[in-house]
């Protein structure tokens, strides 16, 4: 008799939806049936269950193709490369568990690695931002209960956060919001007319690279100061118009996203969005929050924060202290530079995502990738180690975008003899261990 | 080796009134024996004191805000990041240390035991994993209901037992610790933008007081009989003329006997008094009002407080009284940080710097000194800086040798910028007395201990007791007389013995030791009422389901769960 498991832990995107219902086989392999899930976590899911599972690691050969090698094999090389590299980018970590990360920053520790995550491609510049101004945010109950102006700003989570429109943000009726939709009115600024802006009460469109512009201009108005008559293409009734509605909201938020985070002023914009939000606190509630992509991007953030104090590009190549400077020890930068000697990637693809110069540098050193399936980073890799998905066939703690830590469920087992990652991170750390020791000697 | 005599120290330990008199201790197996074999590993302890492992009631040690603090303020890394030869981690962070620096620092200093003052329960999962990261030192939290949804409508119709059946279930859902209450009705105000700055402002929608809440409960405390009692952060912190509220609230506690088979005599803990304890109109005319504050406390018994000390350095800020950190923003306009959580509370960060040309500043650094000099029963008066609030817990030797030392504390006092105004706002001056070894290990010790109901095992040097102990390289013949002499000598013990073991020794952490997670698991009758409101919240209200809600047991996997059957209440 299949089963269904419930209260299951979405490992998709920041969202973190945690009201799946996904039906297994009797003998706990295979996923039948997923419920509750957008198109994009159900594939996650469903997935699983398509042949093609890679279930050893694999070995790049001199003439370029990959052969089966034993786990034993593979963690006794990624070891030798550890330990023989100065400097190791360790970059990823988005889709795995914090447990997992806390294993894996002891290896940063002892052999002097560089952990950096994907905010690096990502939200980095808000971070940036909050390490400057701070940032009065909230958890998204809060904007399910008591929202009543919501603002999307550069973010369009119709197709990148799919249920966050229903779970929190647009449709839900909360405590104070028993009308739900009908008593929010709704915001969407972005350069194109997007899936969002359909759903919006009032969408605004701003000039390509006139965030900032655009943001100033709101609390200039929120102040009573002039307005020139267009800013970011935007007429100065409208910018006044919809800040006053803004003031006259109960509790307001904006949601942000790569449209601030990655175009011109970059930093700047999120720096602009926060004072905006804490002017307006001034005369209501606001909050804003960032859109944050990978499931546990988060996670990832909050085990560097408490274990060494910043949230991403933390580099231990010291070994004695911690060092966090974007530009200078944030991944794309030091690929750029040629600056690291091996590359440890995991849980993240950055062959899709970083920039080519980034890549063409990385295929060059030593290269391993621990991902449970083929991508774009496997395949310049020397060593591909396949592991258990996280949040399907192992569990281990995931941080919402607000940070809510959330334990993610096991749902079906993993393809025989595949190590989860806490597994695999606790060997090579002991193989680390073992080669130091005999260079000690 | 699990057993060991430390010969010829001078002992200090209130539960059996011992003031450095020369005593053997005899260890073994995690616990103090009568005696031990003469294979036991002698420690010389000859010209040293010896204390039971010290106790923190209140600090912000883990969790999201704490988090926050570390990762939004990386220029808190320059004043100190490094690392020291042997088994230890890399260590960063000067007010918001890392967890691994946490765990050394504390236990350097003779501490065993932390209480991490706030725990949002939506983010119990979140402290737990920095507790399970912090080394050698035991930790517990307290969840933090003051505003909880949950609770205003029990205690608006005044249902005690409501309310403790909703504790009993929210402490084994958070594996926390007692109840919190922060800005009781203020936060949840701040929701809209609000505050609560008496304790008869009514709490919106919700139309329950704080006083109301305060006096619930600590009625649904002592209906559990929890080892520790209702811990409060009042309303109205950090305000001039706040300590009239600070009496009326300390008020609602008359009356009420404490009902608990721990030994504790408090029903009421209020935390961080220093912030609570201010007079005047505004920042021009704010004057210490420590005098009359330490007067009610001295005559209430049931009643315990802590410090709070101001020591004058740059450090972070972080409270679940939301308004408050908004409030301070405007003051200083550093970079503000806050969170709402649904249902429960708020957190607000601000960083900030204790100027000590700043004549309010030195006027709080003194009225910290005064609360623990006026207080007349070392048993209840505990220091604490409410780490990072007033000051890093890293301060402690120094807070020590202001008190210990009227000569040390008066030179600083004297030499500041604006002394004749702190001089004139205070009565520090006027204050001769010195803190002892043996009061101080009532107020860091058996005190703690005491009021969080672990004096059985805790906080002495009782045969049978666990063997915490701090060796410090302290000779009370011949006690240290400068500021820099104290403060080395508490910053380095001799020897931190923790369950038993060795883990510093010579200011040097030589062992990890066995860590462990303090929690109180509430027996109750069943109560169909309060599991249907839990089911309907999570339903509607929450952003997670309830089954995502408990903090799994691999979070804490080395638990001491202190078992509490209220059943019968």
């Amino acid at each position: 008799m299949p089963k269904e498991v419930t209260d299951v832990i979405c490992p998709f995107c920041g969202t973190l939806c945690d009201d799946l219902v996904i039906t297994v086989s009797d003998d706990n392999k295979t996923i039948l049936g997923v419920k509750n899930a957008c198109a994009i976590g159900a594939e996650k899911f469903n997935h699983q269950r398509l042949p093609g599972r890679v279930k050893l690691p694999r070995m790049r050969q001199a003439d370029g193709t990959y052969k089966e090698v034993s786990y034993d094999e593979a963690i006794d090389w990624t070891a030798n490369m550890l330990v023989k590299s100065r400097k190791t980018l360790m970059y990823g970590w988005a889709s795995t568990s914090c447990q997992a990360m806390s294993i894996g920053h002891e290896i940063a520790e002892k052999v002097g690695g560089i952990v950096d995550n994907c905010a690096t491609v990502c939200h980095g510049s808000s971070l940036i931002a909050i390490e400057d101004v701070g940032v009065p945010s909230c958890t998204l109950g809060e904007v399910k209960n008591r929202a009543d102006r919501v603002v999307f700003w550069g973010c369009n989570p119709a197709h990148a956060h799919p249920r966050h429109m229903s779970r929190y943000s647009i449709f839900p009726r909360g405590f104070f919001t028993v009308k739900g939709h009908k008593g929010r009115k709704i915001y969407c600024v972005d350069c194109r007319y997007t899936d969002t802006a359909k759903v919006a009460d009032e969408f605004i469109q701003v000039q390509q690279g006139y965030d900032y512009e655009l943001l100033n201009a709101f609390r200039t108005a929120a102040r009573g100061e002039a307005l020139p008559d267009f800013v970011g293409g935007v007429p100065k009734e409208k910018i006044q118009e919809v800040v006053d509605d803004l003031k006259s909201a109960r509790f307001g938020i904006i949601f942000f996203g790569m449209g601030l985070t990655h175009t011109m002023g970059r930093n700047h914009n999120i720096d602009i969005a926060i004072n905006l939000t804490r002017d307006m606190n001034d005369y209501t509630k606001f909050a804003i929050m960032a859109m944050r992509g990978h499931w546990n991007v988060t996670g990832s953030g909050q085990v560097l924060g408490w274990q060494y104090g910043f949230p991403y590009a933390v580099d231990l190549s010291r070994r004695d202290q911690a060092r966090h400077q974007t530009g200078e020890t944030t991944s794309v930068d030091l690929l750029n530079r040629n600056e690291v000697e091996a590359c440890f990637y995991i849980a993240t693809d950055p062959g899709a995502h970083f920039p080519i110069d980034a890549m063409i540098s990385s295929s060059k050193k030593p290269t391993i990738c621990i991902d449970p399936h083929i991508n774009c980073t496997t395949e310049i890799s020397d060593i591909h180690f396949p592991v258990a998905m996280v949040g399907v066939e192992v569990g281990g703690c995931a941080y919402r975008m607000d940070n809510v830590p959330i334990e993610t469920r096991k749902v079906v087992d993993p393809p025989e003899g595949v190590l989860t990652d806490e597994e695999l991170l606790t060997r090579i750390n002991k193989r680390v261990d073992e080669l130091m020791a005999k260079g000690a000697q | 080796m699990s057993e060991f005599v430390i010969r010829n120290g001078h002992v200090f330990d209130p539960t059996q009134g011992i003031k450095g008199d020369k005593k053997d201790i005899a260890v073994k197996d995690g616990k103090i024996v009568e005696k031990v074999g003469s294979s036991a590993r002698v420690i010389d302890a000859k010209d040293k004191t010896v204390m039971a492992g010290a106790m923190e009631i209140h600090a912000h040690v883990a969790g999201p805000k704490v988090n926050a603090g570390r990762w939004y303020r990386p220029e808190d890394k320059h004043f100190d990041s490094h690392k020291t030869t042997g088994i230890t981690r890399i260590e960063g962070g000067k007010s918001i240390p890392t967890v691994f620096k946490t765990g050394y620092e504390y236990a350097r200093m003779g501490f065993t035991f932390a209480m991490e003052a706030a725990m949002p329960p939506l983010y119990a999962r979140h402290v737990h994993e920095e507790i399970h990261d912090t080394p050698i030192i035991d930790e517990a939290a307290l969840p933090v209901l003051g505003n909880n949804w949950f609770i205003l409508e029990y205690l608006k119709n005044h249902e005690v037992e409501n309310t403790a059946a909703y504790i009993s279930w929210v402490l084994r859902q958070t594996k926390g610790y007692g109840i919190k209450c922060v800005n009781p009705g203020g936060t949840e105000a701040w929701a809209w933008g609000l505050n609560c700055l008496t304790i008869h402002d009514p709490v919106p929608y919700f139309e329950i007081t704080p006083a109301e809440i305060i006096k619930g409960l600590i009625e649904a405390n002592e209906y559990l009989g929890l080892p520790h009692s209702m811990h409060l952060h009042q309303n109205d912190l950090g305000n001039p003329g706040n300590y009239k509220t600070t009496i009326d609230s300390l008020k609602l506690a008359e009356g009420i006997k404490a009902t608990n088979n721990f030994g504790r005599e408090q029903v009421l803990h209020s935390t961080h008094l220093q912030f609570h304890s201010y007079g005047g109109t505004n920042w021009g005319d704010f004057e210490s009002k420590a005098k009359e504050v330490m007067d009610y406390v001295n005559k209430q018994k049931n009643l315990t407080i802590d410090t709070g000390n101001v020591t004058l350095d740059e450090t972070t800020t972080m409270t679940a009284d939301g308004p408050f950190e908004h409030h301070l923003h405007g003051l200083n306009h550093l970079k503000w940080f806050n969170v709402d959580v649904e249902l429960e509370t708020a957190a607000g960060i601000v960083p900030f710097i204790y100027d000590p040309a700043n004549a309010v500043f030195c006027s709080q650094w003194a009225v910290g000194l005064e609360i623990p000099l006026y207080a007349k029963d070392p048993m209840r008066c505990f220091i604490t800086t409410d780490h990072p609030n007033a000051g890093p817990f890293t301060r402690y030797p120094r807070v020590y040798s202001w008190l210990m030392s009227k000569k040390v504390r008066d030179a600083l006092l004297n030499g500041f910028k604006k002394a004749d105004k702190v001089i004139g706002a205070t009565t520090l001056a006027e204050i001769d007395r010195e803190i002892t070894l043996y009061e101080l290990a009532a107020m860091t010790r058996a005190g703690p201990a005491k009021a969080l109901g672990l004096a059985k095992d805790y906080g002495g040097l009782r045969t049978g007791m666990n063997a915490d102990i701090a060796i410090y390289n302290i000779n009370p013949d011949k006690f240290p007389s400068t500021g820099p002499e104290i403060e080395k000598a508490f910053a380095q013990v001799a020897y931190l013995f923790k369950d038993g073991k060795i883990c510093v020794e010579d200011g040097k952490v030589v062992d990890m030791g066995h860590k462990k997670t303090f929690w109180v698991d509430a027996k109750v009758n069943e109560n169909k009422q309060v599991m249907h409101d839990i089911r309907e919240k999570f339903l509607r209200y929450y952003s997670v389901n309830e089954n995502n809600y408990p903090v799994p047991e691999s979070y804490a996997p080395h638990q001491h769960i202190i078992s509490v059957d209220a059943t019968k209440a």
